[in-house]
């Protein structure tokens, strides 16, 4: 039952073969034995999970379930949940609990699904490998010296480690399709503004964007239904009409265009992950799909750009961590300002206080121009550059990362380095593009490898649909970490 | 020397909106300390704004009523530094393209009037309270008034005098309330200046370096605070000193300004666009349905009660002075139905600029708590115009009016005082008062204009007052000139 799909737990659960409650203390078993090596968790609370889970099962009894009523779901620790413990894996949160819930944590639960527990992440998001969590680093459940990828590595190493059936993600630069690559798990970014960030503590506010991370497509299908909704306490939350994200699941893929982005196929992919993307697009060929290359010129811009405007963002955004209200206060200060001075000193990691420093260097006056307006243009750029490639083609698609799951410690000394492990990630974020990462592969180590498909705006379902109908034809998705095996 | 003194005021109008500008809670005010901040308020990590219409529209008429360019794309920016007060360590505002651009705003001023320009107008949060007594030490900090909706006035350096400074801000407090979107409340902050004031040598088209006073929250500490300042900086010029770019504060206490910081220690705010909300758009539609509901102006009306009603330029002014004012006149003169417009007109300007404001103004009253109504100060009126009653005794209904004895018209009757206007009963009266004083006639007849005013005043007090004084005269002249 543990490595069933939604769709099959849910099933499970309507013909009462096994309860919430069972489902839910299973989960909560496998972590107790098995988060210890990953670190996946930053909180669990088995007796808020488990009355949830009596709730969904009372609901299941009266029929009056949904689809994913009486299914645990484990949320990044950045999502605020009433009465939870929110921290953003930072020491300026490390004792916040949430007096409210964000709106995808009140959709989850309206669909009566069970917060399983609050995921690790890199502190504030800020970080491509989990190693930046003042909660200690998450360890992928493939290979537990190396990591996961960030920054939603401890829910895409939940999903892997089987600790959990499905996870929710943010997703700024690559945040829930990198950790999906270097873990083996599906995961989806979805057009900007499709779920609301209420509630969600911001890094960059044009960038963040929650999504669903789980074994496959079509459970992603599912905890989209949920996850989009308008927002009206989100001002870019968009009004659209509901849709049904698994109603193109089956359809053929006959006549799909698949593009190539030359720029995104050339030096620096490690060899088996070229080896494994190129396989997976012949699989695509094999369903009925053509492919043509197509340019994204601009896109060797998206590391500069987004190293401008995400910590812009974000220097912004963190400045109300400031020890007056809530969280985190040093506990010796002469003054205000050594107040401030030592709070965040001592509340935010090195990671965090480096954007912190770039946000505020390129927003300050006379750099203004130079950097923050010129990143805003490279933007619109690379947004562009992605409306015309999709005149020729339907979708986009890339390896998600250039390596796959590198060794704890490699790259933390070197910053550039590691913002490099998001540098096929960061344009979809950049142009407000839908990207999924799936599994279709495992290199000579035997860590798996992510191939990412980007959509045009709103074409989630049939992106779901072009994962969906590949994970039929093979089984990467399938294929188990070490750690779930066990 | 001859000094020229230049002022440019930044007005800061709280928008009385029910909610605040970027969440649901209430701006009331007077609330016990951080009862009326909510989430978005305290800046609890994962919240974010959405901004009040309600705001807006009242920004949009502003813009309608001082002739601006209203922006149909405009952005709300983050200008972000660090105090305890500002939850989210910084405050969001308008920066490079505000709602509000240029406009005017016309002032009188010893009966000439004098443009002052407006920059723009922006709309922005306002910030918490920091208390810093009571607290052992410590400092308390109130978050009530955090994202109460304010507009920003700007104006260009217009002003060359305290007095016009304190014109422009009553003009502009005037109109802020006439239009409806801000109380006026002084004392509670809803309706603050901060004043930048330079000096320079009259002739000069340079402008010299500006100091900016913070924070005047009464026209009175607005005149002191520029005429201190203006003479400082004087001074200071004229003992060989330079300006340097401050802001200082002043104190009501001393009648001094004092430095706050200097340009060099000013913040660098970084402004950049707030990325959690859309560029404010209004369309065409939003600003007519506006045009439609704004009321019609101060200076319009001031102009149709001259140029239609003969009113002179000061009882105008006064009358145009707030909209209930204004209401009330035009309520008070709709219901008197008889005599001549203009005189009608020019009565009632005279009994609301007069007794009515000076017995509110003793009662310590605003116009609609009035216990005058319109209607019955017309029911006072009419009686006058009519001739039913004295000047004199309509004071006295005007008390009773006041004092709630009923309508005009049953006071005059309880009361007794209707006019006497009948010829025979005054002869009457005359030849009494003749009769009885023979030395006063006699004085009278040989020249002394005095006993004439005397016996006048007797025939008054005979008719308790009632009798109509022209006739009086008209009369007793009569009858004194026939002897």
């Amino acid at each position: 039952m543990i490595n069933s799909g939604l769709k099959a737990l849910s099933q499970n659960l309507a013909d009462r073969k096994i309860s919430s409650v069972e489902l839910t203390r299973a989960y909560l078993e496998r972590i107790d034995a098995h988060n210890g090596a990953v670190n996946a968790f930053i909180t669990v609370d088995a007796e808020a999970s488990l009355a949830q889970a009596k709730a969904a099962d009372a609901r299941i009894a009266l029929g009056d379930a949904k689809p994913l009523t009486g299914i645990p779901i484990a949320h990044k620790d950045i999502w605020c949940a009433k009465g939870w413990r929110t921290t953003c894996a930072s020491r300026m949160l490390e004792n916040f609990r949430a007096p409210y819930d964000a709106h995808v944590i009140e959709r989850f639960n309206e669909a009566g699904a069970v917060i399983l527990g609050k995921t690790n992440m890199d502190e504030f998001a800020m970080g491509s490998s989990n190693e930046t969590s003042w909660f200690g680093p998450v360890k992928n459940p493939w290979d537990q010296e190396r990591v996961p990828g960030g920054s939603s590595g401890g829910s895409a190493a939940a999903v892997a480690a089987a600790l959990t059936p499905a996870a929710t993600g943010t997703d700024t630069g690559g945040s829930i399709r990198q950790p999906a690559s270097l873990c083996g798990v599906s995961g989806l970014k979805p057009t900007y503004g499709l779920v609301s960030r209420y509630g969600m503590i911001a890094f960059a506010s044009s960038l963040d964007q929650g999504g669903p991370l789980a074994r496959t497509a079509e459970d992603l299908a599912l905890l989209l239904d949920v996850m989009v909704n308008f927002d009206p306490r989100d001002s870019t939350s968009l009004d659209r009409p509901e849709e049904d994200y698994s109603r193109m699941l089956e359809a053929p893929l006959n006549g799909l265009r698949i593009g190539l982005p030359r720029e995104y196929f050339g030096d620096g992919i490690s060899g088996d992950v070229r080896t494994a993307v190129e396989a997976a697009i012949d699989e695509y060929r094999k369903l009925g799909a053509t492919t043509v290359e197509v340019g994204l010129p601009a896109s060797e811009l998206s590391v500069p750009a987004y190293y401008v405007i995400a910590p812009a963002e974000a220097s912004s955004n963190l400045s109300r961590f400031d020890g007056v209200r809530y969280g985190f206060r040093a506990e010796e200060y002469t003054d205000l300002l050594d107040m401030y001075c030592k709070t965040r000193a001592q509340g935010f990691g090195a990671e965090v206080k480096r954007r912190i420093l770039i946000g505020t260097y390129v927003l300050s006056h006379g750099y203004y121009d130079a950097y923050y307006l010129q990143a805003q243009r490279i933007r619109r750029l690379i947004a562009r550059d992605f409306s015309q490639a999709f005149e020729q083609c339907d979708v986009i698609m890339s390896p998600t990362s250039p390596s796959t799951a590198f060794g704890l410690g490699a790259r933390m000394t070197d910053p550039v380095q590691m913002y490099l492990s998001d540098i096929f990630t960061l344009a979809a974020n950049l142009a407000g593009l839908p990207g999924m990462s799936i599994p279709c592969g495992l290199d000579s180590a035997g860590l798996p490898v992510g191939l990412q498909i980007i959509g045009n705006y709103f074409s989630e379902a049939r992106m779901l649909n072009i994962g969906h109908l590949y994970q039929r034809q093979t089984d990467w998705a399938t294929r188990m970490s070490p750690v779930a095996a066990s | 020397m001859d000094w020229e003194i230049v002022i440019g005021l930044e007005t800061h109008a709280q928008l009385s909106t029910r909610s605040k500008i970027f969440s649901g809670a209430s701006t009331a005010f007077g609330s016990p300390p951080n009862t009326q901040a909510c989430a978005v308020d305290i800046a609890l990590p994962g919240v974010l704004p959405v901004l009040n219409i309600d705001a807006v529209g009242k920004a949009i008429r502003f813009g309608i009523a001082v002739g601006a360019t209203v922006n149909r794309r405009s952005v709300f920016a983050r200008k972000n530094y660090f105090y305890p007060d500002l939850p989210k360590g910084y405050q969001i505002s308008q920066y490079e393209t505000p709602v509000v651009e240029g406009g005017q705003v016309a002032i009188q001023l010893d009966g000439v009037e004098k443009i002052i320009h407006l920059t723009r107008a922006h709309l922005e949060e306002d910030a918490g309270k920091s208390l810093h007594e009571d607290f052992h030490g410590m400092t308390g900090i109130d978050l009530n008034r955090a994202g109460t909706p304010l507009l920003e006035i700007v104006t260009e350096p217009d002003m060359r005098s305290a007095e016009e400074a304190v014109e422009y801000a009553k003009t502009l407090h005037a109109l802020v309330r006439w239009i409806d979107i801000c109380d006026g409340n002084m004392q509670e902050g809803s309706f603050r200046c901060d004043a930048n004031v330079s000096v320079r040598k009259r002739g000069s088209d340079q402008l010299g370096t500006r100091r900016e006073i913070k924070n005047l929250n009464s026209f009175r500490f607005l005149q002191q605070a520029i005429e201190y300042e203006a003479r400082w900086q004087i001074e200071h010029l004229e003992e060989g000193g330079k300006i340097q770019q401050a802001t200082v504060l002043f104190d009501p206490d001393s009648g001094q300004t004092r430095l706050m910081r200097t340009k060099e220690d000013a913040h660098d705010y970084r402004y950049f666009p707030d990325p959690d909300l859309l560029p404010l758009e209004i369309d065409d539609a939003w600003l007519e349905r506006t045009r439609e509901d704004m009321p019609e102006l101060p200076a319009v009306r001031r102009q149709r009660y001259q140029n239609e009603l003969g009113l002179s330029a000061q009882d105008t002014v006064l009358l145009v002075s707030d909209r209930e004012t204004a209401d009330y006149f035009e309520a008070t003169l709709a219901a008197i139905s008889t005599g001549d417009r203009a005189a009608a007109a020019k009565l009632t300007a005279n009994w609301i600029n007069g007794e009515l404001a000076a017995a509110l103004n003793r009662a310590e009253l605003e116009l609609p708590a009035s216990p005058v109504s319109a209607s019955a100060l017309a029911g006072l009126i009419s009686r006058v115009i009519d001739k039913t009653l004295s000047s004199k005794l309509a004071k006295e209904v005007f008390d009773g009016l006041w004092s709630g004895a009923g309508s005009a018209d049953e006071i005059i009757d309880k009361r007794g005082l209707r006019q006497i206007s009948d010829s025979g009963a005054i002869e009457k009266l005359v030849d009494e008062v003749i009769g009885a004083n023979e030395q006063q006639v006699a004085d009278y007849l040989g020249g002394k204009q005095k006993a004439f005013n005397s016996l006048v005043g007797q025939v008054m007090k005979a008719s308790k007052g009632k009798a109509n004084p022209a006739q009086v005269n008209e009369i007793l002249k009569q009858k004194l000139d026939k002897r």
